[in-house]
């Protein structure tokens, strides 16, 4: 019994993704109005349907240009800053992941560092600016530790989702120092940031399939 | 919501079509929304292109022309354009000597240009550089925000490094005359009405009868503090004392004034601002060298006005005067 991830699993992460997006997607635009403008909703599920789209008009392809294209399709879709944001996070993991028929579960791992790192050059954020990396960045975090320590994908998924949903609470009470909600200042606090909030489901949808 | 639409859905395409008919010399590439001059590219001529979220009219498809941006690209009401309009926008107007982007410092806004250059950069090998707007007084500067909002200087930079494009300087010198331009000009604005996006229905903020918000940007963000509404020659003073402190300015200097509407304020009311801000700055010894006076950009229906000050040069002002050819800007042709 091997961990390696098939194309069909990253596909189905996607559409998981899509799926709990879509789920969420009132609570998600409610967030973003108490600090932001009031699209992070709206703009993922139109993203994220197009992504579905657009991954059903791709032949057999592996799973580094699959999530390359859905990176593509989330840039030309979301507008905003999480069109790019979110777009580039799947175009890094893409180019990470290469064109493999399956993925090691360390390149799994390997995947979501770079998708991290894109994420970091593209928006400058650091640890509490209150935004997705402080949620994204602690699931890295344990799932690459987690493999160290000698556990399968599934659980180290397991604690990446533990420690994405742990740093998404800890966004509220934090002072936003990136995007529009950097305005509010002081007004910030006391709200649970939306990117963190949606990225977390990201983490929670690759729990669910990839192992 | 009582406005001038068909369908919400269609406001950003319908204007469009309606720019198009109205102005023979530009064409819109309906499917990436662009507006662009009708003789782009031009050989030799570095192509200067911006966008944003539409409804801020006429930033910036009104400033496509001879002697400013060779294309606009615009997005959804309020939301940053992606960046597959900026790419098919730079490919559009480079004619071999590069092509500048200019962008208004909002995160995204910022990121999809940067994206779009970056994929120029790796289909075309077009040359891009970007310069980015940020003169709101109102927002504090810090490496740990996301930084002043780029506002009204924006105008006067499309004017000016279009002149300089316009005359055939290269991409660096156009580029640095731009960000001359951002580093000397500092804006900021009031608002005495909120706005409604035809796709919400709905004010963005509440604003009661005697009460006006001091330091909003263009999309209804929040600005410094809320305040009781005051009469214009105060107001002319809570907006110019944090700009004249900022740069600073200082007695001796020669400005552009460009006293600019919001949108709902009738032009009547922008002079006797501009007459407010014309003593004030009498007072601290700031010379007026050049003014512009009107609603050029905008927040939707907002009524309200915002200040901004230019400190210029000889090579400023000769930029300024240069001839212009555009729906909203037009003079020496």
């Amino acid at each position: 019994m091997t961990d390696d991830v098939t194309t069909a699993a990253f596909e189905a992460w996607v559409r998981r993704f899509a799926g709990l997006i879509a789920d969420e997607r009132d609570h998600l635009t409610e967030l973003d109005s108490a600090i932001g403008d009031a699209d992070h909703g709206t703009n993922m599920d139109r993203g994220m349907k197009a992504a579905v789209a657009a991954m059903e008009e791709l032949g057999p392809v592996g799973a580094g240009p699959l999530l390359t294209k859905v990176g593509m399709t989330l840039v030309s879709t979301v507008g905003g800053a999480s069109g790019p944001l979110y777009g580039t996070l799947f175009l890094r993991m893409g180019t990470a992941l290469g064109d493999v028929p399956e993925a090691a579960p360390e390149q799994v791992g390997v995947a979501l560092r770079a998708g991290l790192e894109g994420v970091v050059a593209r928006g400058k954020a650091q640890a509490e600016d209150k935004t997705m990396y402080d949620a994204l960045a602690p699931a890295v975090d344990a799932l690459e530790a987690g493999l160290q320590d000698g556990l399968g994908l599934e659980d180290a998924l397991g604690r990446a989702r533990a420690a994405a949903e742990a740093g998404r609470d800890a966004t509220v009470p934090m002072l936003a120092r990136k995007g529009r909600a950097s305005y509010l200042g002081e007004r910030s606090v006391g709200h649970q940031d939306p990117g963190a909030t949606s990225v977390t489901l990201l983490v929670a949808a690759a729990a669910e399939t990839l192992a | 919501m009582k406005k001038l639409i068909n369908d919400p859905n269609d406001v950003v395409v319908e204007a469009l079509l309606g720019i198009e008919a109205a102005h023979p010399d530009l064409q819109v590439d309906h499917a990436n929304k662009i507006i662009h001059r009708g003789d782009a590219p031009k050989s030799g001529k570095v192509g200067l292109i911006s966008g944003g979220g539409s409804g801020h009219e006429p930033l910036h498809g009104g400033f496509v022309g001879l002697g400013m941006l060779d294309a606009a690209c615009a997005g959804e009401v309020f939301t940053s354009p992606v960046p597959d309009q900026m790419l098919a926008a730079t490919k559009l107007v480079d004619g071999g000597a590069g092509v500048l982007h200019i962008v208004k410092n909002y995160t995204g806004d910022v990121m999809n240009f940067e994206m779009a250059a970056e994929m120029a950069a790796a289909e075309t090998g077009a040359q891009v550089v970007s310069v980015v707007t940020d003169d709101d007084v109102a927002v504090q500067d810090s490496t740990w925000t996301a930084g002043r909002r780029g506002v009204g200087v924006t105008v006067l930079l499309e004017k000016i490094a279009g002149a300089a494009a316009e005359e055939g300087r290269d991409l660096g010198a156009v580029a640095d005359i731009a960000r001359k331009v951002n580093a000397q000009g500092r804006s900021m604005g009031v608002a005495l009405t909120s706005c409604t996006v035809p796709a919400a229905g709905k004010p963005t903020f509440e604003l009661g009868e005697d009460e006006m918000e001091l330091g909003v940007g263009i999309h209804g963000e929040p600005g410094r503090q809320r305040l009781p509404l005051a009469p214009a020659k105060e107001i002319a003073e809570m907006l110019l004392e944090p700009i004249l402190a900022d740069l600073p300015f200082s007695s001796g200097d020669q400005v552009i004034a460009f006293v600019n509407g919001l949108g709902g304020t009738p032009l009547i009311e922008l002079y006797v601002m501009y007459n407010e801000v014309d003593k004030i700055l009498s007072k601290h010894g700031v010379s007026v060298a050049r003014s512009l006076v009107g609603s050029y950009i905008t927040s939707l229906e907002m009524a309200g006005s915002s200040v901004t000050l230019l400190k210029a040069d000889d090579e400023l002002l000769s930029l300024w005067d240069a001839p212009v050819r555009t729906p909203a800007l037009r003079w020496g042709i």
